[in-house]
């Protein structure tokens, strides 16, 4: 068969096109933004809808599944285990939160201040955070342990106990003792960005309340603070976020025991998806998360819409 | 004579073998094995870890004669046997990773259609042999096929310092569980007490709270595969523990599997359910004190309750393959020549007893009367029942013992958390959840 050469025109026509699309500022713009957009699809945008979509089956480990609706929803309403987690996720997560900044910042101002060995002190701060995770969350567990423990030990000797601490055999033990490990290892995540906060206040506004006869607090409470707004909205948001999410720390050091009494949404997600073989399920537990998450997101989010407060003012 | 020749004396010979091969006497050579592996194939196979480096070195040893018989190249990886089960559970799903993996219980019955078919080695196995123990067959088999293959069983016994069971009045260890109950009672009263994990501890905590619920003649499901835990031999089960619990040593609330382990070898705990691991790292310590605490120990099987039988559970570890390797017949070429006694028996004395067999035909290796202390351990399978009992195994029974169903509800009662009825009830509603399915 003969081929039949395309008119020279209209070859001229489409190579004038396409060069002029890539002169366009706007159409290459959007070309250089499709790698982005593509790994965000990809690796974000993706996932999130599949574990939208598995919370909406009956996916097994291995099976196909089908669409059950909100079954799962329904199912998990009428399961105390469930509640018990969505109980345990607020109160770690508020308790943790809120001592996590109250020892941060308190930390970040004492590090922003003329201190001898300064850097070697901020390090030793950092140090929490450095550890991988699951190092610390044995470390922990250790520490805790009914037999072995070094606080019940040292307490022993001191002549302060006359028996073993237990720390993880009783269920509110076991919650304030993976909450106080949860704050050991997030204290410097709060400590080291606030202090970078601290640091871009000008000195010159602290300079002017002394000269103004400003106490410690008033400075305080009129400079630091304000300034610090976004960068502790910041930082709360994120803190909160990876509290809420926690699953290392729990699952090395109790596995959500005693009793289910410190299983998080996430390690009970992981427990009826993995080890209970119900993807499905697991998934719902999963997608259950989100509304809380989205609300310490959008808290964040419209404070930082307000101009004024970003600037350091009052609304 | 001419009625007796040498057709009828063959018939004559096998149909004698075969009368003795039923007791066990002789074993039936009837078993053909033509598998060939595929050429150039190279496999990788997932394993449990070791707790005893012998056992390991051995079985990394005979994987490499493997090699070197066949041509196949093998990629040997360990995990600790907890985290197998998540490797298995995203290789089914997705599709990929190891060819061939050394897990858990009913794993394989979580996903039976991604594995394959096995039942020629089974097949093979169990005429070379003379069978398998009904409950490997159980853990193996999917229908009339075979899925998985019984390695065996972490063997769990009741590990016990001789010189405070002594002390105690007992004088041998107690058979059944009005005795064993007395005899931890005993211990607590003089300072030596007994602990078993109630924390989720999936291999000890399990163990011993199915062989209690099963003991007392409770069980999660009956034949139908429909929730029966909420019964009245259920609650017996709970107030038998409740007070047993009592004896414990403190913090048995949060154990791991692990937490036993430290506190027997520590010189902490007279009584508690474990492999023969303790026994044999501390046979092997450096430390003094674990080598006398080894001396000073023993084995028993779990007593036997109002049943009347054994109702132990097991740590059974189970072969499975995926259909997605590349090379189906050099993984069940790999089962077959780890399985094979003459492997499968040198392997055994390496790990000092550690997994008890599940061919009877296995019992003859002299390491489980090398040592009395090793013996209970030999017939771990015997007197194990399958963790579905008394329904399948499957998605379901996984599933339960995933979520802790059996354990949280021993622990609910036995803490003082929920009276028993209100935990068998619990129990019932949280199982339901899984075989209403």
């Amino acid at each position: 068969m003969a081929v039949i050469a395309e008119p020279v025109a209209a070859q001229l026509k489409r190579a004038s096109l396409w060069t002029r699309a890539f002169e366009s500022r706007n159409f290459l713009g959007a070309m250089f933004m499709v790698p982005a957009i593509a790994i965000l699809i990809l690796f974000l945008a993706y996932p999130l809808a599949l574990g939208f979509w598995l919370g909406m089956t009956d996916t097994k480990i291995g099976g196909a599944g089908r669409y059950i609706g909100f079954q799962n929803f329904v199912s998990l309403s009428k399961d105390s285990v469930f509640w018990l987690s969505v109980f345990n996720t607020i109160f770690y997560t508020v308790f943790a939160s809120i001592v996590k900044f109250a020892i941060g910042l308190y930390l970040a101002l004492l590090l922003n201040e003329r201190l001898p060995f300064k850097s070697m002190i901020r390090a030793i701060v950092l140090l929490p955070f450095v550890v991988p995770t699951v190092l610390s969350a044995i470390a922990f567990w250790w520490i805790y342990d009914s037999q072995f423990s070094i606080i019940s030990w040292v307490l022993i000797k001191a002549g302060l106990i006359t028996r073993y601490i237990d720390f993880l055999g009783d269920p509110w033990n076991a919650r304030w003792s993976v909450v106080a490990a949860n704050i050991w290892r997030g204290v410097p995540f709060v400590a080291i960005t606030l202090l970078a906060g601290l640091q871009t206040i000008s000195p010159s506004l602290y300079e002017a309340a002394n000269l103004d006869g400003a106490t410690n607090m008033q400075r305080f409470r009129h400079i630091t603070l304000p300034m610090l707004s976004p960068i502790i909205a910041v930082v709360m948001t994120f803190s909160v976020l990876m509290t809420f999410t926690d699953f290392q720390l729990i699952y090395t050091i109790t596995r959500g025991g005693p009793i289910n009494a410190t299983h998080l949404m996430a390690t009970l997600s992981f427990q009826r998806a993995i080890t209970g073989g119900n993807l499905g399920e697991g998934a719902a537990i999963s997608n259950a998360m989100i509304p809380f998450l989205v609300a310490a997101i959008l808290l964040s989010f419209f404070g930082l819409q307000r101009s004024r407060w970003q600037q350091g003012g009052r609304d | 004579m001419s009625d007796f020749d040498r057709r009828s004396l063959l018939k004559a010979g096998l149909g004698g073998a075969a009368l003795l091969a039923g007791p066990g006497i002789v074993p039936v050579r009837a078993a053909e094995w033509t598998n060939t592996p595929e050429p150039n194939a190279s496999i990788r196979v997932l394993r449990w870890k070791q707790f005893i480096q012998a056992e390991f070195d051995k079985f990394a040893e005979q994987t490499k004669k493997f090699s070197e018989k066949t041509g196949v190249k093998v990629k040997l990886e360990a995990e600790s046997w907890e985290d197998i089960r998540p490797k298995a559970a995203v290789a089914a799903n997705v599709g990929a990773g190891p060819d061939l993996i050394i897990g858990t219980l009913d794993d394989p019955h979580k996903f039976p259609e991604k594995l394959i078919d096995v039942t020629d080695v089974a097949d093979y196995l169990g005429k070379q042999y003379g069978g398998w123990y009904p409950v490997a067959e159980k853990y193996g088999k999917k229908g009339n096929g075979w899925i998985a293959i019984p390695q065996g069983a972490t063997g769990g016994c009741l590990n016990y310092r001789i010189s405070h069971v002594k002390a105690a009045g007992f004088d041998e260890f107690p058979k059944d569980t009005a005795g064993f109950l007395k005899l931890c009672q005993a211990l607590k009263k003089n300072n030596t007490p007994a602990g078993f994990a109630l924390g989720h501890a999936t291999g000890d905590a399990n163990g011993w709270c199915q062989w209690a619920l099963w003991a007392f003649g409770g069980k999660v499901v009956n034949e139908k595969n429909e929730v029966v835990i909420d019964s009245p031999e259920t609650i017996a089960a709970l107030e038998y523990v409740k007070q047993l619990y009592e004896t414990f040593i403190p913090g048995v609330l949060s154990w791991n599997d692990s937490n036993n382990n430290k506190a027997f070898l520590n010189g902490e705990l007279s009584l508690t359910l474990n492999g023969i691991s303790i026994w044999t790292v501390g046979k092997t310590s450096s430390d003094p004190k674990q080598q006398e605490i080894a001396k000073d120990m023993n084995h028993a099987p779990m007593p036997i309750g109002p049943v009347g039988v054994p109702t132990e559970q097991q740590n059974v570890l189970v072969y499975y393959g995926y259909k997605h390797s590349k090379y189906p017949k050099a993984v069940k070429e790999y089962i077959k020549f780890m399985m094979d006694k003459e492997n499968y028996d040198a392997w055994e004395v390496s790990s000092n007893g550690y997994v008890s067999p599940p061919l009877p035909a296995y019992n003859d290796n002299p390491v489980w009367t090398s040592d009395p202390k090793i013996t209970p351990y030999r017939d771990c399978l015997k007197r194990c029942r399958d963790n579905g009992y008394a329904g399948d195994l499957g998605y379901a029974s996984a599933a339960v013992m995933g979520d802790f169903v059996v354990v949280d509800m021993f622990a609910e009662a036995a803490s003082g958390s929920a009276t028993p009825k209100q935990a068998a009830a619990r129990a019932a509603e949280r199982a339901k959840r899984y075989y209403q399915v």
